[in-house]
């Protein structure tokens, strides 16, 4: 109730403060991509080709970091989760075709930005001009996709505990584990 | 010697401490913005943004950018973030690439050809990007920001992207080179 109304009054005033707080997130995670490596070609399609397993790495120590923080602040109720919904038409076909243009591009629309910075040209002069095209061309042909493809096995904005009808935890713990021991197993075996 | 000052210009960080960075400020900006990092959305804001300068108006009617609002936001000041963030840490580390059109690995497979390179570039982008709008997110929305909060859809969209790029890659670097 009170972050409603909080909400509501931020929107009258027109509040410019979260303009500055998402540059300064930006900074920070730019910053991180660049040193992670993530801001090159040859890192991404490495990944991609399997013979660099750096972008493997950072994602999954981001995504257990970001969990186990997300999930107890969850518990909290200090925040709300912001779940994409999702369907079987939206999802693996646009996943498939993301993918593609991943390894075709080498970058992705986070790297491509990191890469820009780092003065790649061809993420600079190619990339982020076919990218603004490719979502322009998603944007054209919209009214004939959203209530067709994108609705094609519909399942919503849903999380696995949800799904499973489970509490968070008997999810987020089994999956930190998993992916601490993805991540062990990686480096034993010389990845 | 390592001090304070030189882990910044070190020009590469081990990929666990980035990616613990990472999850820490999706922390943060869950907390403070109550935003997931997220960057896709941004660059069909800027499309839309060009559609209307160059024909007055005309990508309002649009229902997509209607829905997506072409407007500067949390998140496209983010993606602006990126390109400054990425600058500072390429400078202070001598890493900021001067000239390079063609990526080395790219260039032994492929020759080192600026305008072969950025037609590709070119094509890849126009996949990418209407991928990730088909698909209503990229690596940082679904891959990273979707995945940590456990949605289905994000995780499915995640091993999907990686999927079509292991295939398509080894596609490009084994048959057609």
């Amino acid at each position: 109730m009170e972050t409603k109304k909080q909400g509501s009054k931020t929107r009258q005033e027109e509040d410019r403060r979260p303009l500055f707080f998402g540059l300064g997130f930006g900074i920070l995670f730019g910053f991180l991509l660049h040193k992670g490596g993530a801001t090159k070609y040859d890192v991404i399609v490495g990944q991609l080709l399997l013979t660099d397993y750096t972008v493997l790495k950072i994602m999954l120590s981001a995504i257990v970091t970001g969990m186990i923080g997300i999930y107890l602040m969850k518990s909290m109720g200090w925040i709300k989760l912001s779940i994409k919904s999702g369907s079987v038409g939206k999802n693996v076909i646009g996943g498939l075709i993301f993918g593609v243009g991943f390894a075709v591009l080498g970058y992705c629309p986070g790297t491509i930005a990191g890469a820009i910075g780092n003065g790649y040209l061809d993420a600079i002069v190619g990339g982020l001009a076919g990218i603004l095209l490719g979502t322009w061309i998603f944007a054209v042909i919209y009214p004939k996709l959203k209530d067709g493809i994108l609705k094609k096995g519909d399942f919503g904005d849903i999380t696995f505990p949800r799904l499973f009808k489970v509490n968070d935890w008997v999810v987020v713990v089994p999956a930190a584990v998993l992916i601490i021991l993805i991540l062990v197993w990686l480096e034993r075996a010389g990845f | 010697m390592t001090t304070i000052a030189s882990i910044f210009t070190e020009p590469y960080w081990s990929p666990y401490a980035v990616g613990i960075g990472i999850g820490i400020l999706s922390w943060l900006s869950f907390l403070i913005s109550g935003k997931p990092i997220a960057t896709s959305t941004s660059f069909a804001q800027t499309g839309g943004m060009i559609e209307n300068i160059i024909t007055g108006g005309k990508a309002d009617k649009r229902p997509y950018y209607k829905k997506i609002k072409l407007k500067i936001n949390w998140q496209w000041m983010l993606v602006v973030g990126v390109v400054l963030g990425s600058f500072l840490s390429a400078i202070i580390s001598g890493d900021f690439q001067v000239g390079v059109w063609v990526p080395s690995l790219w260039a032994s497979a492929f020759g080192d050809s600026a305008l072969l390179r950025v037609f590709v570039a070119v094509v890849g982008g126009v996949i990418l990007g209407f991928g990730a709008r088909f698909g209503d997110g990229c690596t940082s929305g679904h891959g990273i920001s979707g995945t940590l909060q456990l949605a289905v859809s994000s995780w499915v969209s995640a091993i999907l992207f990686f999927i079509g790029g292991i295939i398509t890659a080894h596609v490009i670097y084994f048959v057609i080179a």
